[in-house]
């Protein structure tokens, strides 16, 4: 089981079981959702801004541990940076702090919630979004 | 169903047919529980293909060589296999087409667009995989029918006493629906379908793909227009598949892909069409992969698709029990008497993708996701599940592996 305790390694876990900045904020200055659709996960991210600075990011969602722990731990990454940073953000700067050897139908999981977050962002303060997350404003969001 | 009156099944000898199991995954033998989404391949389906490869070659139909005469010959008679098996009246009512997709697309497309328009009603059921879906609602939306679906309530069971009230929606023109549902295995009152579909003034098209593995097929019991199957689900190769329907709606078809051999002339100010079948062959198909497709039907055939009935039955029976054992495990679909060897479950708290990815750690293969049927999903309140699909060469003691996993995968995320 060498392979799986790396893949669900504890930090993993504990982000999947209790995820960090769950929820929504009301009047929120940015949001988006989306699904990852060859697995039917779902992420929703809310952001408020206090000036040129992430105050407050939520999400909410249901999937796998991959999706929802990558998701919950780029809620503490982002606070405090700015929407152009965030835009700016490279995948690999989330990818380490999860830390985990992803196969590609895992890294499309993995990197839902930077995805929504980029898109709530571009929604909501005219950040560019970069092609590779384009797909995403053309799903369905509910 | 007499079960005690149908004959036996040595999956163990059918597995030695079958290459992929000499080969170990993460170091654990193979346990192959996806052969809903593609079942694997005998030895014989890949020796005929290989042999027509090797001896056989050529392009087909325009040929006057030896070779191509060969070919053609062999690619025609794949055609008539197909035909045996499905039970058609006539060969050219079997068009060669990519999967059940295409298939599909060929009548949604060709009988769709000339025969739909404001007032029609299209119903689809919602156990269809988007396959026999998709195609309608973008026609009926194009041709500004109404698309309505037959529903199915939260246990995933088809709610056949809303159809009249569909009636209200429009003319009924297409009655889409599969024989055999994907995700829960749920076999489909195709017979009644049809005979309302009839009775309403429509055409009754069926999806065959997760039937024609499991249960003989005779489209003229059926009564059914149209039928689709394809090859790769029933151990023959992917990329060829068929589509069934009655010649003379067949024959009044406009084809859907244009180009190569699916013509009789052309001239620059216009061009008239080849017959049927070869009407809605555009281009050069599948050849090697007709050959194997029929390769595979006659080792289907052989093993006896009432043996397979009874073999996956039993399995669907044990996997039904073994999975209820499981705390947290929560089973979707009918009963074993009203499915084919296919099994969704969730596991409380843990993703699809997790446990399959779990799972897979044990050598043990099986499909995590909406398996192309968002609807019904939805109506199930899930966005995925977990599923577990046997086929002729599967054992008892995989789906024990299966639940070994499964027990692994609550340890871990407990």
């Amino acid at each position: 089981m060498s392979e799986l305790d790396s893949l669900y390694r504890e930090v993993i876990l504990d982000h999947y079981k209790n995820p960090r900045g769950h929820g929504v904020i009301e009047g929120a200055d940015a949001e988006a959702e989306g699904q990852n659709p060859l697995c039917g996960d779902e992420v929703s991210i809310a952001v408020a801004f206090d000036g040129d600075r992430i105050a407050d990011v939520k999400f909410q969602g249901r999937g796998c541990a991959i999706s929802q722990a990558s998701t919950s731990m780029l809620m503490d990454m982002v606070k405090g940076r700015t929407a152009e940073e965030v835009a700016a953000m490279s995948r690999e700067e989330l990818l380490d702090e999860v830390g985990i050897p992803l196969t590609p139908v895992r890294l499309k999981c993995a990197l839902l919630g930077l995805g929504v977050l980029k898109l709530a962002l571009h929604k909501g303060r005219g950040t560019p979004l970069p092609g590779e997350w384009a797909g995403l404003d053309e799903l369905e969001l509910k | 169903m007499a079960v005690t009156a149908q004959p036996r099944l040595d999956a163990q000898r059918i597995r030695a047919d079958f290459p992929i199991f000499e080969h170990p995954v993460h170091g654990k033998p193979l346990a192959y529980l996806d052969s809903a989404a593609s079942s694997q391949k005998p030895r014989q389906v890949l020796d005929a293909m290989t042999t027509f490869y090797e001896t056989s070659y050529a392009n087909i139909h325009r040929g006057v060589y030896d070779l191509a005469e060969r070919a053609t010959e062999a690619y025609e008679a794949a055609r008539e296999t197909v035909r045996g098996f499905v039970n058609a009246p006539a060969a050219r009512e079997v068009v060669f087409t990519r999967n059940v997709t295409a298939a599909m697309n060929v009548v949604a497309y060709g009988w769709g667009l000339d025969n739909l328009g404001p007032g029609d009603l299209v119903v689809a059921t919602e156990l269809e995989h988007h396959s026999n879906f998709v195609p309608w609602q973008y026609i009926a939306g194009r041709t500004g029918a109404e698309f309505a679906v037959v529903p199915v309530d939260a246990e995933g069971e088809l709610l056949l006493d809303d159809l009249d009230a569909l009636l209200a929606r429009g003319r009924p023109k297409v009655v889409a629906c599969a024989a055999v549902n994907n995700s829960l295995g749920t076999i489909l009152p195709v017979s009644r379908l049809v005979e309302w579909a009839h009775g309403n003034g429509a055409i009754a098209v069926v999806d065959a793909a997760q039937a024609a593995p499991h249960t003989a097929l005779d489209v003229q019991a059926l009564g059914a227009d149209f039928v689709g199957l394809t090859a790769h689900k029933l151990c023959g190769p992917t990329g060829i598949g068929a589509l069934w329907g009655r010649a003379e709606l067949l024959e009044a078809m406009s084809p859907f892909e244009l180009g190569g051999h699916m013509i009789r002339k052309v001239t620059v100010e216009r061009t008239t069409w080849n017959e049927i079948p070869h009407k809605f062959e555009a281009g050069t198909g599948a050849i090697a992969e007709a050959v194997g497709f029929a390769a595979a039907i006659d080792y289907v055939t052989e093993a006896g698709l009432s043996a397979v009935e009874r073999h996956e039955h039993e399995l669907t029976e044990y996997a039904l029990a073994r999975l209820a054992e499981i705390p947290g495990v929560r089973l979707f679909g009918p009963p074993a008497d009203r499915r084919v060897g296919i099994v969704s479950f969730a596991l409380d708290g843990i993703h699809p993708h997790d446990v399959a990815q779990i799972v897979d750690a044990e050598g043990v293969a099986v499909r995590a996701g909406h398996h192309c049927n968002q609807p019904l999903m939805a109506k199930l309140g899930v966005g995925a599940t977990t599923r577990a699909s046997f086929y002729l060469y599967t054992l008892p003691e995989e789906i024990d592996r299966l639940a070994a996993g499964l027990h692994s995968a609550r340890k871990l995320f407990s």
